[in-house]
């Protein structure tokens, strides 16, 4: 590794970095999504009226790139409904009313497993998808043929506010080493990366521990800089090797996980219950008193943050997520999902974007870059609809980390401007291709 | 539709620093040039820099106002280019000239080119290099009010005619000059803030500088003397430290700047030496301020595990 990468200093903001995780109640209803992944939402195998158990399947997997969904709570089945979530789809979700037992589904039990075969099958029944954010099914990147050289867990949570991974690594590191050997037994992986940003002494001092314990185990710390979890970028500063695009970190021989999915593995190794509560950081200038709160999946963010302890501010933005990647929801009403790490609340004057100037030329959003992608190039060949040359400025490299945004003096919206321009092309090159035929 | 939350597009937080700060940083940055200024020169040297000030700042105003503009005027970036505009103007230049050039700065440079951040040219440079052509008594500079002015030459030309120059002298910028480029030492405090400030980087002004001080060095036979005075006179400094590191007009990799940097004390040194101008920083800045965009082309950034394109 010559250089490493660029990168932006945002406030840390770790406000709940020394609260450990309080569990919350389950609530009256649960509203599930089928769609709380990357593919294809499941099918609900449940219909209104039927008794549920905690981890009961409540939704079957469609497809290679889908995931199982389970139950949070025990209770019944009162309807199958579409609900709006964030992107603007409708997607079917199971609306279960709790009898507030928590009685665990009596068929659970601790998954067999004896090879590579057996693990991954366990994965896909666990429901267990990557819980950095993105949500991508973690069975899938693990059902590879291919060696895997290096798994590089991400602990890295760059983004302000958020302290459920850190938390996670420190109350669940028995369940992190458990999925540890288990993954280097049956996948034969000889090294295991723990990156953790220097900010966070607490998860590194107990994960270095724990690195002491396992053969093959280091723990990297890494600067404190965004976006360093990025898995480009993580698998970078870690091993020094660079996934081209296209390409996947696995043709790096690279699997990344993020530390609470590597957690949950390890709870579902041992005892069978799969995905069905969230460690979830309640945090932001509206809140009355930050938390790291337990929530069952499928809790509407309303009772969420009512059980944090309410609003000090009212509420006019509130996100799933870090406030440099995070989705702002339309609704309170929606429910805390799979790969909801943080849940921020933000008042007026936290809400507002901030008015945008004319571009001053100043360069700060390319030398922020990442990646090394030249924003404002990419501004004039959309505008311009000069394909060839938006083609050109490597915007498809683009993963949205906004760094280009936060560091703008003009305030521009870059980052939105930068997901048209990605849009603009695909659309073109897919057009193109079949011209072509 | 009640209780809507307000939805944006990620990031949800930005860093403090914007269009205005930038700005104000510059100017805080030219202050100590400017009472630099004030102490050599008195006060017509504060008369010429508010009237530019004014001017600048009056005729975007009217532009925007008579164009049904957004109004600009509060982003500072007027004050900026009247300031410095001003401080390269001899303290002894009719006030009307210093107007003129502040409209023209303003008008011509910079709004008929669409605004702050379209320009082609530094409003200041571009502005300072019309007057030079225009009005015949900008060539002869004032000579600051605690040095004997018996003599008209300033020390470009002294350097020329090999005559010595006290180079401490020019370092506290005790010689005819323009308001704001004498004084080296107030120059250098507002590179040094700018530089703390991360406003601009360090690549422009060194290279512009350090190219200038080796080719006058090679040129003058490795006399140091003779090179440093070349290099802290005329306006190399303001030039290289507040004009060539203009955001919008010039590169903005690090070896783009380098690059740009090398062109500029290229063709400074070329003008002062071969051309038939004593001074050729404003010359050499409006030619390196044409090359800027191609210099941003060639100089782009590779990018992190991008295939061939």
């Amino acid at each position: 590794m010559l250089f490493s990468l660029n990168g932006v200093h945002v406030p840390h903001r770790k406000n709940t970095a020394e609260m450990s995780a309080l569990k919350m109640d389950s609530p009256k209803t649960v509203t599930i999504p089928m769609s709380m992944h990357i593919g294809k939402p499941s099918v609900p195998c449940v219909k209104a009226g039927d008794k549920v158990f905690v981890g009961t399947k409540i939704g079957t997997q469609d497809g290679f790139v889908s995931s199982n969904v389970h139950s949070s709570v025990s209770g019944t089945v009162t309807k199958i409904t579409d609900i709006l979530v964030v992107g603007g789809h409708n997607v079917p979700a199971v609306v279960i009313e709790s009898d507030g037992e928590n009685t665990p589904d009596p068929e659970i039990k601790a998954p067999q497993i004896n090879n590579r075969e057996d693990f991954v099958n366990a994965l896909k029944e666990s429901g267990i998808v990557g819980l950095g954010g993105a949500g991508f099914p973690t069975y899938v990147k693990y059902s590879t043929d291919k060696p895997i050289e290096y798994l590089i867990i991400n602990g890295a949570e760059c983004e302000p506010y958020i302290t459920s991974d850190s938390i996670t690594m420190v109350e669940k590191s028995e369940n992190i080493a458990l999925a540890i050997k288990a993954l280097m037994k049956f996948f034969d992986i000889k090294n295991v990366i723990i990156g953790i940003e220097k900010n966070k002494p607490k998860a590194i001092s107990v994960m270095k521990k724990l690195a002491q314990d396992i053969d093959g185990v280091t723990v990297k710390v890494l600067k404190s800089m965004y976006p360093q979890g990025g898995e480009k970028v993580l698998v970078y500063h870690t091993t020094g090797r660079t996934i081209m695009e296209g390409k996947l970190p696995i043709d790096v021989g690279c699997v990344v996980s993020n530390s609470t999915t590597i957690a949950e593995i390890g709870a579902f190794l041992k005892t069978g219950i799969p995905l069905t509560h969230k460690c979830v950081t309640v945090d932001g200038s509206a809140i009355a008193s930050p938390k790291n709160v337990i929530v069952p999946i499928g809790t509407a963010l309303s009772e969420v943050f009512e059980f944090a302890g309410g609003f000090k501010e009212e509420p006019h933005k509130v996100l799933y997520g870090g406030p440099m990647m995070g989705i702002s929801v339309p609704s309170l009403d929606l429910p805390v999902i799979k790969n909801t790490n943080a849940i921020l609340a933000f008042n007026k004057k936290d809400s507002l974007y901030p008015k945008s100037t004319a571009c001053i030329s100043c360069g700060s959003c390319a030398n922020h870059c990442p990646f090394g992608i030249n924003p404002p190039l990419a501004a004039k060949a959309l505008r311009n609809k000069d394909m060839e040359a938006l083609e050109k400025t490597g915007i498809t490299l683009c993963m949205e980390c906004g760094c280009c945004s936060y560091v703008c003096p003009a305030k521009l919206p870059i980052v939105q401007n930068n997901k048209l321009a990605k849009l603009e092309l695909l659309e073109f090159q897919k057009t193109n291709k079949e011209g072509n035929k | 539709m009640e209780n809507l939350l307000h939805v944006s597009p990620s990031p949800h937080i930005h860093a403090k620093r914007n269009t205005q700060g930038i700005m104000l940083d510059v100017i805080i940055a030219l202050i100590p040039a400017l009472i630099a200024g004030i102490i050599l020169f008195g006060l017509p040297a504060l008369t010429v820099v508010a009237v530019c000030i004014v001017f600048s700042i009056g005729s975007e105003y009217i532009f925007n106002l008579l164009l049904k503009r957004e109004q600009t005027i509060f982003d500072l970036s007027a004050v900026v280019t009247g300031l410095l505009l001003g401080l390269n103007l001899p303290a002894n230049i009719p006030l009307w000239q210093a107007a003129i050039g502040s409209v023209f700065a303003i008008i011509v440079v910079k709004c008929l080119f669409g605004g702050i951040g379209k320009n082609l040219f530094n409003p200041a440079i571009a502005a300072r290099v019309f007057m030079l052509v225009a009005f015949g008594n900008m060539a002869k500079a004032a000579y600051p009010t605690i040095v004997d002015a018996s003599s008209g030459a300033t020390p470009l030309v002294l350097i020329s005619e090999n005559k010595a120059v006290d180079l401490l002298d020019l370092f506290l910028g005790k010689r005819g000059g323009a308001i704001g480029e004498t004084c080296v030492l107030a120059l250098l405090i507002g590179f040094v803030y700018l530089l703390i400030r991360k406003v601009i980087t360090w690549q422009i002004p060194v290279s512009f500088i350090g190219s200038v001080f080796l080719l006058s060095l090679a040129i003058e036979g490795f006399d140091f003397n003779a090179a440093l005075s070349w290099t802290m006179s005329g306006g190399l400094f303001i030039g290289a430290i507040f004009m060539a590191t203009d955001y919008t007009t010039s590169p903005s990799s690090r070896f783009g700047k380098l690059l740009y940097g090398l062109i500029a004390g290229v063709i400074t040194v070329l003008i002062r030496f071969f051309g038939s101008y004593p001074e050729g920083v404003s010359f050499a800045i409006l030619l390196a301020n044409i090359l800027d965009p191609y210099i941003d082309l060639w100089t782009t950034r590779k990018l992190f595990g991008g295939n061939k394109r």
